[in-house]
């Protein structure tokens, strides 16, 4: 492996419900080499959400630390934070948050407006950006004029605004139907080597075991296994008898 | 094709940033975009403001008519309940008018208050994206202050023009042609410009606590909210 981009060291989250505290992360320890395709396996409610937000530094961890380019994340201060997710992550979600009033085009080119990208520069990249995920013809649509699908593929090319080293995914075929999900996922790996982006995603679509590097199984907060792409072959068979 | 740089570490400015225009250019489309709610959020402070006008208007003319001591106009307006004292010197309005136009604009900046809190939940998980992307606290809390400037602009010139206009025609309909002689341009125009500012300033007193909220939400908090 190359040298670690992301690298989580004993994350615990704890919150508070009322009165009771629960744990949802139990001490997570994770490393992630610059290029890599990681999944993030779990059932629903196992911690992938939280963990997503702790690594895109959307949230603070209880205890533990994370690392992003050996930096803890946690020592930034507002103006840092802001400017690493800016230019260092790309965020997508299962909901997608294309932003509603903005077209495809003013969505992609939103993150370079805030990284200080010339507004023609920002509207050439976003082009190109739009063309590469199969939207070039679109850029002057709105969001509630986009399929599930295509708003989801404005948002990667809205991740994709700033050449980040990260790319955090959380469920981003949750909410679209098996083949749309399948071109996304397709589209990621696809990415993920043409540009050397290193992306996480938290899932539990299986059709993205075949594009992983690693998987990581995570499961009531704590990681139960991380398995190389070969040694999946190996279980694939297995896991889908128990994951049905 | 595009290169993937992951240089940006080294960038010497670790800093994000919202030009002016830009902001301007995303709340123009934010106002655009919800244009029914704008007009409700507005539509108070259009009432509120084309009150104030209309009375300041009228008590431009009261003054104008008692200092000039036209018999006539200063009768109809005695019978009108108009007080001497209150218009030729001092405040220009009587205590009683003062009360109500504090009283109309309260309820106004009460209402925007009320509107722009329901405007902002909407808007959370927008808000929760924008910082995600990068956007700084007081990039929302501009984007929300600039959107509240140009709608109370906008919602105080069409009351103060409105205002201006009715007691334009009711001081015609009270004092006939003579009317001509108590309107001093000058003053109407006074009259509206401070409508104006006022009421950029009540919709940027109403929106300031909101907006202050959806600045300050975390990025998580706001994208749970609704799904
Ligand atoms: N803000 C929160 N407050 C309280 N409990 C939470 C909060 N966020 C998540 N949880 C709980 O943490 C657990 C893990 O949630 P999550 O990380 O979203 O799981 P996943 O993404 O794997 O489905 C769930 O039981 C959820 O109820
Ligand atoms: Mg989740």
């Amino acid at each position: 492996m190359e040298a670690s981009i992301v690298r989580v060291s004993g994350v615990t989250k704890n919150f508070t419900m009322g009165k009771s505290q629960i744990q949802v992360l139990k001490g997570i320890d994770l490393e992630i080499g610059m290029g890599e395709y990681i999944s993030i396996m779990g059932p629903s409610g196992s911690g992938k959400t939280t963990l997503f937000n702790m690594i895109g530094g959307l949230d603070k961890p209880s205890s533990g630390s994370v690392f992003i380019d050996e930096v803890d994340i946690s020592q930034l201060d507002a103006y840092e934070l802001a400017w690493l997710r800016c230019r260092k992550i790309g965020y997508i979600f299962q909901t997608f948050n294309i932003i509603q009033v903005m077209t495809a085009l003013e969505n992609v080119t939103l993150p370079m407006v805030f990284g200080g990208i010339s507004d023609d520069d920002a509207r050439e990249k976003g082009m190109e950006l739009l063309d590469l995920v199969g939207l070039k013809k679109r850029f002057q649509h709105k969001p509630f004029e986009l399929s599930g699908g295509q708003q989801q593929r404005v948002a990667i090319a809205r991740a994709l605004a700033n050449d980040p080293a990260i790319i955090l995914a959380d469920e981003p075929t949750g909410n679209l139907d098996l083949s749309t999900g399948e071109e996304i996922i397709f589209l990621l790996k696809m990415l993920s080597r043409e540009k050397n982006v290193t992306i996480i995603s938290a899932t539990h679509d299986l059709k993205m075991l075949n594009v992983s590097d690693r998987v990581v199984w995570i499961s009531d907060g704590r990681i139960e296994k991380i398995e190389n792409r070969d040694e999946l072959s190996i279980s694939i068979g297995q896991i889908s008898e128990t994951h049905t | 094709m595009l290169q993937a740089g992951h240089s940006t570490s080294h960038l010497p400015k670790k800093q994000v940033v919202l030009p002016f225009y830009k902001s301007v250019e995303i709340a123009v489309k934010s106002i655009k975009a919800r244009f029914f709610r704008s007009m409700i959020t507005t539509m108070s402070l259009i009432l509120a403001i084309s009150f104030f006008s209309y009375t300041k208007f009228n008590a431009n003319i009261a003054k104008t008519v008692f200092i000039a001591d036209d018999k006539a106009a200063v009768q109809k307006l005695l019978h009108l309940g108009y007080e001497p004292v209150n218009y030729k010197d001092g405040q220009g309005t009587s205590p009683k008018e003062r009360w109500i136009l504090f009283l109309s604009l309260l309820v106004c900046v009460v209402g925007i208050v009320n509107t722009q809190l329901m405007a902002v939940t909407e808007r959370f998980r927008d808000i929760g994206t924008m910082k995600c992307l990068g956007a700084l606290d007081r990039f929302i809390l501009r984007l929300f202050l600039i959107e509240a400037g140009l709608q109370g602009m906008i919602g105080a010139s069409i009351g103060a023009l409105f205002g201006v206009l009715i007691a334009f025609f009711n001081t015609f309909i009270r004092f006939g042609t003579s009317a001509w002689n108590f309107i001093s341009f000058n003053d109407s125009g006074m009259v509206i410009l401070t409508a104006i500012a006022l009421g950029c300033m009540l919709s940027i007193l109403g929106v300031l606590y909101p907006a202050l909220l959806a600045a300050r939400m975390q990025p998580v908090e706001a994208m749970k909210g609704k799904d």
